[in-house]
């Protein structure tokens, strides 16, 4: 078999950020219809690569070719000029916008046969829905142009992305994370059309941290780690024990290890659960499931199914629209979130930054954000700094967060340090119940296990646990109960060694389970 | 050891001196630009500045009356300042403090003024003076509390609704002076309310000049204000609500109560500048008296960084500048209009403190105010 | 902007108008009343339109922007100084020297609107507080200018104040003529149609500005470029818009057209200028904006209604004595002079529906 033609070749990459080299030296290339994976942790460096390559951020050294033209990318438009299209992690659409709208933006008049740059050139709605119609049939990507993007379902809006890229005759396609909201069986179909796209000689450049993935598309897999390309192999020749030691730089128990559950009385009791979200659209449709002390339920859906609102509810930051939550028998329903925290409850966001910390604040009020008021940290309404202060430096200690002072402004902490700082102050609480909401995401493969551990452990002194997660590894591997949500309601409770990741991927997907199954 | 004894101590004034010119640094190139910049103005329409700036010095701080009438302005400038400063660290952004401050002057007023004829008593100096302080107060709070209501619990974003509330503060004074509360003296021509008894004054400290226990009262102001915001578990929730909304409430506070006091607090004290201003100074209240000084107390809580010692520190030399203008005047023919041209680049590169880190080469800092949520509609 | 805020507004205005027909309707034919309330509500709402639609280009574009009041008094400052300049020092024709005025203000604004995006955009400076800066710099410069330039040197009272070469003329001819081309005004009394149409070119553009921001905003590139802008400043990077420009040139614009409701003030409205004369015009033309939902007509609509509130204010003084005994409040200018404010705070509550600003309104765009 002879060698695809070489189209992109990328030598020498370097890009520095403030206190963090985010490509060191790197080299990459593309062939011609491949599919080429790009695989590392988070924090690897494959975005910042592939921003360079769609004209985002500009590289301090290093040269871009495309066959044996040199490229000068100082914006997207110069990379979209040379058919590069990327599909972000979180997507480029404007919400308000009808699906030709966004598609012709920026590309307002290139269905003309004469371009015009006028600004006040009128646009030409019409004309572009039929194209962008036309262009979805010939690829099998299904939009209707005329729909809002904000009304469509992330799948499908992955897809107006996709044409987006092909409007603008993309030869190159970066896809970035494009599975991470996608059910098992939604990024099968994703799969098919990527192959659709490599049939008619689009390159693909697929950027993951899944291995398993990996495996399944890629032609070459090039692997990442702090800042460099660790090495280039084939599925062929690898496997996914290999892949990870690689991710990591050193050997991975991909297992999380864990004893059987011996789970007690009921902690948290949830009946008939109604909750609307911020546009007043019923987001949790009638949930109902208890966790009991000693165990781990993980609800287990694709986003946006109700999720964020489901927690939300749990721990009084939304109004419930009917049903009732009892926390340790006492009912809980509309009341406040200082009556949950008080009854027992430890919450890590799943926003971290947004809800979890005040970044301007210094890691000791930070870790004392929910308890400040109380002795021994509020006496008679007046802080109490020696015990703010020791109480800091035993749960650094205690949690390992990695800082030169308990007084450095949250803020500046790594990512997964910052999740410390929650997880010391939630856990360190005398709790009944944990609810972690996407506890690990986007966190380093150190920070994670240690989070696990954390919550296996918690569950091992008793403390009833639910955890909500989109990552259907973690569910897996952490939960003893699998709830599945979707459409705001559950689809079905197992426990967690009567099920196959195929199953649940069906009924994330909106299966019905059968009744003798 | 005796050097690791003496270590900390030192390690101490260092460190604080250090975060005070940490702090302290931008503002005071900020001052120093704009001097610079309100000197070629003065130039451009053929003063001269060195002149000007030194009728201006002289003025403010020529002589112990200069230093005096210094203080008697920085008085009020200290309480809206504060006013201002502590609600920017709830998050929210008053503009009201004029308005504020003029009803909680017209409430001092009155109490001082008509209480004892309605009660048909002579009150006493302990009971009368500090009932129209708290008059003044009471009524400042409630002017910031409604914008503060309806921001909490109607959504009606604040700076648009304090401005509002100015605008109606100035036309309700003016109706209320120019009616029922005017001086009904057949000699007065002005809209102006009768004076205050004498049960009702603050007295001047020193005879002959006219700084007054204002300027004592509104220090040991800033001193509780920073204690409240920093040492107790209220101050705690001002500030987490300031900084991160959606944290506080997690945190379990009650961010909409917390909402409406800080917008409270803070018209309490811009009403306790117009109070203090009537028991201390003027002994009644005037058309117009307060005109400005919403403005001012914003460029001052933005100078002293919204921390309360740069707020005194800041008061005092826009109130140095405002008393010193005068003499520039009379010496210069300079108008005093310039102070507020000079004001507004203090104020410009303050806020933009790229641009003065860019001239003198300093290295940024992270932290920086953030107000601008949308307009919560 | 749906039909419960536009039958708001509808209510609110009649309301208004029906205050001044029932107390001078013995007096006047009530036709005559409702024209003159009509004329005086399109003049007055004037600088609230232009200001609401300054407000809309900035804000669609993503830039909060409550410097509109400083660019205003900045620009009726200047326009006018430039206006009295051009007739007395160059000798021009006064109405060649009012257009320069005009001009002068649009310039004016324009170059305050650049301090403010240069502020924001390029400093990323907190968008609320750049305005403010822009608000308190107004102040302070038409304030030294002013007294610097015509008063006695080193007195604070007294001085010469000059006056305008006059003020910009109505067009009412030129429409009444028009008019009668048309039929009538469709059966109007030419009478009623000249008193309604007797408005000046600053309120003709403004609404005819409506119009055009309109179909600029959601029909043509710039507008589509400018909202997209304003809602997901990312997404328009990565297809090749470049946010900076959009914001900085919409800013522009915003700050132009608050130029011209500055020239509203001092060429078109008195012929002089005094310190803080625009009053709070901005802020309630943001207010319009914001019960507007962001549209042109929208804000428009909400513009006449602070517009009627100050024509009631206006011609109350007309009937002044047969106000009945009943409705006192009504004789105080002050008392009724609260209504828009008021109005303003009402409307802002969200009591007749909450409204959605762009969704990266007031967030500096960070790559």
């Amino acid at each position: 078999m002879a060698e695809k033609s070489l189209t992109l070749e990328m030598r020498g990459i370097t890009k520095n950020f403030p206190g963090v080299l985010a490509n060191d030296q790197v080299d990459f290339d593309l062939r011609e219809g491949e599919i080429h994976a790009l695989l590392g942790e988070n924090g690897a460096g494959k975005s910042t690569l592939m921003n360079i390559l769609y004209g985002l951020y500009q590289a301090e050294a290093g040269e871009i070719k495309i066959g044996t033209e040199a490229l000068h990318l100082d914006s997207p438009r110069d990379a979209i000029r040379h058919g590069i299209g990327m599909v972000h992690q979180h997507f480029m659409l404007i919400p308000v916008f009808s699906v030709t709208e966004n598609i012709m933006l920026g590309a307002e008049t290139d269905h003309r046969a004469a371009p015009n740059d006028s600004p006040l050139v009128r646009l030409d709605r019409r004309e572009v829905a039929r194209r962008v119609q036309q262009l979805s049939q010939e690829y099998g990507l299904e939009v209707d142009p005329k729909a809002i993007v904000g009304d469509l379902p992330v799948g499908v809006q992955q897809r107006v992305e996709i044409v987006k890229a092909l409007y603008r005759q993309a030869r190159i396609l970066i896809l970035d994370e494009p599975t991470a909201v996608l059910t098992p069986q939604e990024a099968d179909d994703l799969f098919r059309i990527v192959h659709k796209l490599t049939q008619r000689g689009v390159s693909v450049i697929f950027i993951t941290h899944k291995l398993k993935e990996v495996l399944a598309i890629a032609d070459r897999i090039t692997v990442m780690r702090g800042g460099k390309v660790v090495g280039t192999t084939t599925p062929q020749e690898t496997n996914e024990n290999q892949l990870a030691a690689m991710m990591v730089g050193r050997e991975v128990i991909l297992k999380v290890e864990k004893s059987p559950a011996h789970p007690t009385s009921q902690v948290l009791e949830v009946d008939h659960l109604h909750v609307r979200d911020v546009r007043g659209l019923e987001a949790v449709r009638g949930i109902s499931f208890n966790v009991r002390a000693g165990e781990i339920l993980g609800i287990a859906g694709v986003q946006g199914n109700g999720q964020t609102e489901l927690v939300e509810a749990l721990t009084g930051l939304r109004r419930c629209e009917s049903g009732t939550i009892k926390l340790q028998n006492h009912d809980l329903t509309g009341k406040t979130p200082r009556a949950f925290t008080e009854t027992g409850l430890a919450h890590i966001p799943e926003d971290r930054q947004r809800h979890g910390l005040v970044l301007s604040y210094t890691i000791a009020d930070n870790l004392v954000l929910c308890d400040y008021y109380k002795p021994p940290f509020g006496l008679r309404g007046v802080i109490q700094q020696q015990s703010l202060d020791s109480h800091a430096r035993q749960l650094i200690q205690d949690f390992d967060i990695r800082t030169p002072s308990p007084y450095i402004a949250t803020g500046k902490l790594s990512g997964g340090n910052q999740q410390k700082v929650i997880v010391a102050r939630e856990l360190s609480r005398p709790v009944q119940l944990v609810i972690a909401n996407q506890p690990t995401r986007g966190l380093d493969v150190g920070s994670i296990e240690y989070i696990h551990k954390e919550i296996i452990a918690m569950r091992d002194r008793g403390v009833a646990v639910l955890l909500v997660s989109a990552e259907l590894d973690e569910i897996m591997s952490l939960a003893d109960r699998i709830a599945v949500i979707y459409h705001g309601q559950l689809v079905t409770t197992v426990n967690t060694t009567a099920v196959t990741r195929e199953q649940l991927g069906l009924w994330m997907a909106g299966a019905q389970p059968e009744t003798t199954a | 050891m005796q050097a690791a004894a003496e270590k900390p101590a030192r390690g101490w004034f260092v460190r604080l001196w250090r975060a005070f010119v940490e702090a302290a640094l931008v503002p005071i190139l900020a001052i120093i630009t704009a001097v610079i910049g309100g000197g070629i103005i003065i130039w451009v329409v053929g003063g001269n500045p060195f002149a000007a700036y030194l009728g201006l010095l002289q003025g403010a701080f020529g002589s112990t009356r200069a230093w005096s009438e210094t203080f008697v302005w920085a008085t009020p400038y200290i309480f809206a300042g504060l006013a201002v400063a502590l609600a920017f660290k709830g998050g929210l952004f008053n503009i009201g403090a004029e308005g504020q401050l003029a009803f909680g002057a017209l409430a001092a007023a009155w109490v001082g003024y008509a209480l004892p004829n309605l009660l048909g008593v002579q009150l006493p100096g302990y009971i009368h003076l500090p009932l129209a302080i708290l008059a003044g107060m009471l009524v400042g709070a409630l002017w910031g509390a409604i914008p503060g209501a309806l921001k909490a619990y109607a959504g009606g974003h604040e700076v648009i609704n304090t401005i509002m509330m100015n605008y109606i503060a100035l036309n309700l004074t003016s109706f209320l002076l120019n009616g029922p509360m005017k001086d009904k003296n057949p000699l007065n021509v002005i809209a102006r309310t009768p004076e205050i008894a004498e049960s009702a004054r603050l007295l001047p400290i020193f005879a002959n000049l006219r700084i007054h226990w204002g300027f004592p009262l509104a220090l040991l102001t800033a001193f509780l204000v920073w204690y409240l915001l920093w040492k107790t578990t209220l101050g705690f929730e001002i500030r987490t609500a300031g900084s991160n909304p959606d944290a506080a409430k997690y945190a379990g506070i009650n961010f909409k109560r917390i909402l409406v006091l800080t917008m409270a607090l803070s018209g309490l004290l811009a009403g306790l500048a117009g109070a203090v201003e009537v028991t201390g100074l003027n002994y009644r209240q005037e058309l117009g008296f307060s005109i400005g000084y919403g403005f001012d107390a914003i460029a001052i809580a933005l100078l002293g960084k919204t921390h309360p010692l740069g707020v005194v520190l800041s008061a005092i030399l826009f109130a140095g500048m405002r008393n010193g203008a005068t003499r520039m005047q009379f010496l210069t023919q300079i108008p005093v209009d310039i102070i507020s041209v000079i004001q507004a680049l203090i104020l410009l590169f303050v806020a933009a403190d790229a641009i003065v880190r860019k001239i003198y080469r300093i290295k940024a800092r992270e932290d920086r105010l953030v107000l601008t949520r949308g307009w919560g509609g | 902007m749906d039909w419960r805020r536009f039958s708001f507004i509808g209510i609110i205005i009649i309301l208004l108008f029906g205050v001044v027909v029932l107390i001078g309707g013995e007096q006047i034919s009530p036709l005559i009343i409702i024209s003159s309330m009509l004329a005086t509500t399109l003049s007055v709402a004037t600088p609230l339109t232009l200001g609401a639609l300054s407000g809309i280009f900035c804000e669609r574009a993503g830039v909060v922007n409550i410097g509109i009041e400083g660019m205003m008094l900045a620009a009726a400052f200047f326009g006018w100084l430039a206006s009295i300049y051009m007739n007395s020092i160059f000798e021009y024709s006064p109405a060649i020297s009012l257009t320069i005025g005009v001009l002068a203000a649009i310039l004016t604004g324009g170059l305050f609107a650049l301090l403010h995006a240069w502020l924001s955009i390029t400093f990323k400076v907190d968008q609320i507080i750049g305005g403010t800066v822009i608000n308190i710099l107004a102040i302070g410069v038409t304030g030294f200018l002013n007294r610097q330039l015509f008063f006695d040197k080193g007195s604070i009272f007294g001085g010469n104040v000059p006056h305008a070469p006059g003020l910009l003329p109505t067009l009412s001819k030129a429409l009444t003529v028009l008019c009668s081309g048309a039929q009538g005004c469709g059966g109007l009394p030419s009478l009623i149609a000249g008193t309604i149409f007797d408005q000046k070119p600053v309120a003709i553009s403004a609404i005819l500005l409506v119009i055009v921001a309109n179909y600029v905003l959601f029909n043509t590139r710039w507008g589509l470029r400018t909202r997209a802008v304003g809602e997901h400043p990312k997404a328009a990077d990565t297809v090749g818009i470049d946010v900076r420009r959009v914001r900085y040139i919409n800013v522009v614009i915003g700050g132009m057209l608050a130029g011209l409701a500055g020239a509203y003030f001092t060429i078109e409205s008195v012929p002089s200028f005094e310190p803080l004369m625009t009053n709070g015009r901005g802020f309630i033309a943001l207010a319009a904006m914001i019960f507007g939902n962001w549209t042109p007509f929208g804000a428009w609509a909400a513009a006449l209604v602070f517009g009627a509130s100050q024509a009631l204010q206006i011609n109350l003084q007309f009937f002044r004595e047969s106000i009945p005994p009943a409705w006192a409040f009504l004789q105080q200018s002050y008392v009724v002079g609260l209504a828009p404010y008021i109005l303003t705070m009402l409307i802002l509550t969200g009591v007749i529906g909450k409204t959605t600003p762009p969704a990266a309104d007031g967030q500096p765009y960070e790559k």
